[in-house]
């Protein structure tokens, strides 16, 4: 049978077909520069094929919202639909959605992507295992697959963070891992250790407690009760944690857990406090890892691709090139590796779809411009129209909106008030690199959940911050911030 | 991210020598780590909002107006001042060579302290070092 894309030479090769992969390749697509696009599965979705594990995203698709689905605004109310240029194409998670939770489910979430690779018309070379990568004589880059090689100048590893990690634990090797967690009938009457208190750990726990005798939840890490608050992982924390907090039986400990004992019937669990000093032993009928994953890297390594986070993640530089790996780059949850300016200690939404769709699409406006001197198509701005467009994208910019502090809209600026369209750039980029006189324009966030518009000017060669005024209903392209921001402009 | 830096690697850091290794395990279960390639700003002189790096390998330049004032190694950290005052970093913070450092956020660094007062007590030696030194300048 005829491959879709054979082994050979391609400009660009993207290397998976979830969420990260599909928008990468619509983009090249857009912008017409030919890749290929390989993947081991047999169907588009990635991760949403499987995980998670009780079928329920925690990023809202919201069918009814203040602006029309379809439209470039509604982006910011749909967290999990892939961005398209033709409206036919967008919005197409929450046509899925029988609107009995405002998140998606995982079939309704995996639906949703095959229906964008299909109508989109995004081709994937399935069933097409990348499996070594090594460096030809001229610096480009050879990815061995198990349909022989894919040559380029430039390749995208889109391959999640999805390999199943457990922390170093002596005996924990005995314990299965959250992609392993059994059906929850299965442990009915049982007394359940689950090792972790982030996403997947409460997932579990919440999961479980319609069945389960008692969970206890265990990691050295305090539950950031002050990060939960602002995040739509409420969904699964709220429960539990509240039950574990109302003495309701569920237990939420706070330990470094020493070694793990497989005993006759179940596990015993030594650990030691971290909040409350002093030893803790817990008897357990059945334990689950709920310790994360990391992403496959496989031998990128030995090509210089450098980690963070015990290896688990690539170290990325602000336009997701690999740290030590010139030409290697990375898309989806893998792009959390370029963790942006933090400004006030908040990070980039990279993890979600939200945030890497469009990374996605400023990663291939990047490799276009810097690797095959494609310059995407962008717009210019009469003096009068620079105000009310920075307001629009404050106010509405759904990229500005998902990717705070991390991606801004920038705008070049000209003699008489004109400006041009610089597009979308990653933040840090714009602050620290040489340019001409411009403006980049992001929304942010402070650690109250306070958000607001920030301007960063550029003229002369030094950039200063300009942080404007919250404002309750987040009303920035009123005359108000109209007024500001032609002044800001001008000064 | 919040997964974490090694273990051991944060143990050997003079900042954390008298924590209890739950301690330090839990310290490398909340903070991230982050790695800069050289040349790469981590600090930036006169915008607010920045955090602490406690330094775990690699070495970052102090800049001031463009000028080079020290270097910082392993186990030093920087931010601490702008984070704590709440007032824009006085200096850029530049890698040098590829630099790997825990991040703590700067809305956290109170709370941290306080969880940890011997920590507290490790970065105010610092400081009264580093002031001595200016001092002495002076």
């Amino acid at each position: 049978m005829a491959l879709i894309h054979p082994p050979g030479a391609y400009p660009v090769v993207v290397v998976g077909s979830g969420p990260g992969g599909l928008q990468t390749s619509y983009c090249l697509s857009r912008l017409g520069i030919r890749h290929a696009v390989l993947s081991a599965d047999d169907a588009p979705g990635g991760m949403f094929r499987s995980l998670p594990i009780f079928g329920r995203l925690l990023s809202w698709s919201k069918p009814d919202a203040p602006f029309e689905p379809g439209s470039r605004e509604y982006e910011w109310y749909d967290h999990n639909s892939l961005l398209a240029d033709d409206r036919a194409h967008r919005a197409l998670v929450p046509a899925e959605m029988d609107r009995s939770f405002a998140v998606p489910s995982r079939p309704e979430m995996e639906r949703g992507l095959a229906a964008f690779a299909a109508s989109a018309g995004v081709r994937v070379q399935y069933g097409c295992r990348w499996e070594s990568t090594r460096r030809d004589d001229d610096g480009g880059l050879v990815l061995t697959t198990t349909e022989g090689e894919y040559r380029c100048r430039v390749a995208v590893f889109a391959l999640g963070v999805t390999d199943p990690w457990k922390s170093d634990i002596p005996g924990i090797e005995h314990v299965p891992h959250y992609v392993e967690t059994l059906e929850p009938r299965a442990y009915e009457g049982k007394r359940v250790v689950v090792i972790g208190k982030r996403n997947s750990g409460f997932e579990i726990a919440d999961g479980l407690l319609p069945w389960a005798r008692q969970v206890v939840l265990v990691s050295p890490r305090p539950v950031q009760t002050s990060v939960l608050a602002l995040a739509s992982v409420r969904v699964r924390y709220m429960q539990p944690l509240e039950d574990a907090g109302l003495g309701g039986g569920t237990l939420a400990l706070d330990a470094a857990i020493e070694r793990v004992e497989r005993t006759a019937d179940g596990f015993r669990i030594h650990a030691h406090g971290t909040t409350r000093p002093g030893e803790i032993e817990v008897e357990a009928d059945a334990a689950l890892a709920a310790t994360g994953f990391r992403a496959p890297l496989l031998d990128l390594g030995e090509l210089g691709v450098q980690t963070v986070a015990q290896g688990r993640i690539p170290a990325l530089t602000p336009f997701w090139e690999a740290v030590g790996a010139p030409g290697v780059y990375f898309a989806g949850n893998a792009t959390q590796g370029a963790a942006g300016l933090r400004r006030h200690g908040v990070g980039a939404s990279s993890p979600a779809v939200q945030g890497f769709r469009y990374n996605a699409r400023v990663l291939v406006e990047a490799i276009a411009e810097r690797h095959f001197g494609v310059t995407p198509p962008r717009g210019s701005l009469g003096p009068g129209e620079v105000a009310p467009f920075v307001a629009h994208e404050l106010a509405h910019g759904p990229d500005l909106w998902a990717q705070k502090a991390y991606l801004a809209r920038v705008l070049t600026l000209e003699s008489g008030g004109a400006a041009r369209d610089a597009g979308v750039q990653p933040l840090a980029h714009f602050v620290d690199a040489p340019g001409p006189d411009a403006v980049a324009a992001t929304v942010e966030m402070n650690a109250a959940g306070s958000i607001y518009p920030v301007l960063y000017v550029r003229r002369g060669g030094s950039v200063s911050e300009r942080v404007l005024d919250p404002d309750p209903q987040h009303a920035y392209s009123g005359p108000r911030y109209l007024a500001e921001l032609e002044g800001l402009l001008r000064s | 991210m919040g997964i974490g830096a090694d273990i051991e690697t944060l143990g050997r850091l003079a900042l954390f020598a008298d924590l209890s290794r739950p301690q330090v395990e839990a310290i490398a279960h909340t903070l991230d780590e982050e790695m800069f390639p050289e040349g790469q700003r981590v600090l930036r002189q006169g915008f607010s909002g920045s955090n602490l790096y406690i330094i775990l390998d690699g070495e970052a330049a102090v800049v001031i107006d463009g000028t080079e004032r020290a270097r910082l190694g392993r186990g030093e950290f920087f931010g601490e001042a702008s984070t704590l005052l709440g007032t824009p970093p006085t200096a850029d913070v530049v890698a040098t060579t590829p630099l790997r450092c825990l991040v703590v956020p700067a809305p956290e660094l109170e709370d941290f302290l306080m969880a940890y007062p011997a920590v507290a007590i490790r970065m105010l030696r610092e400081e009264v070092r580093r002031l001595a030194t200016t001092l002495q300048w002076l």
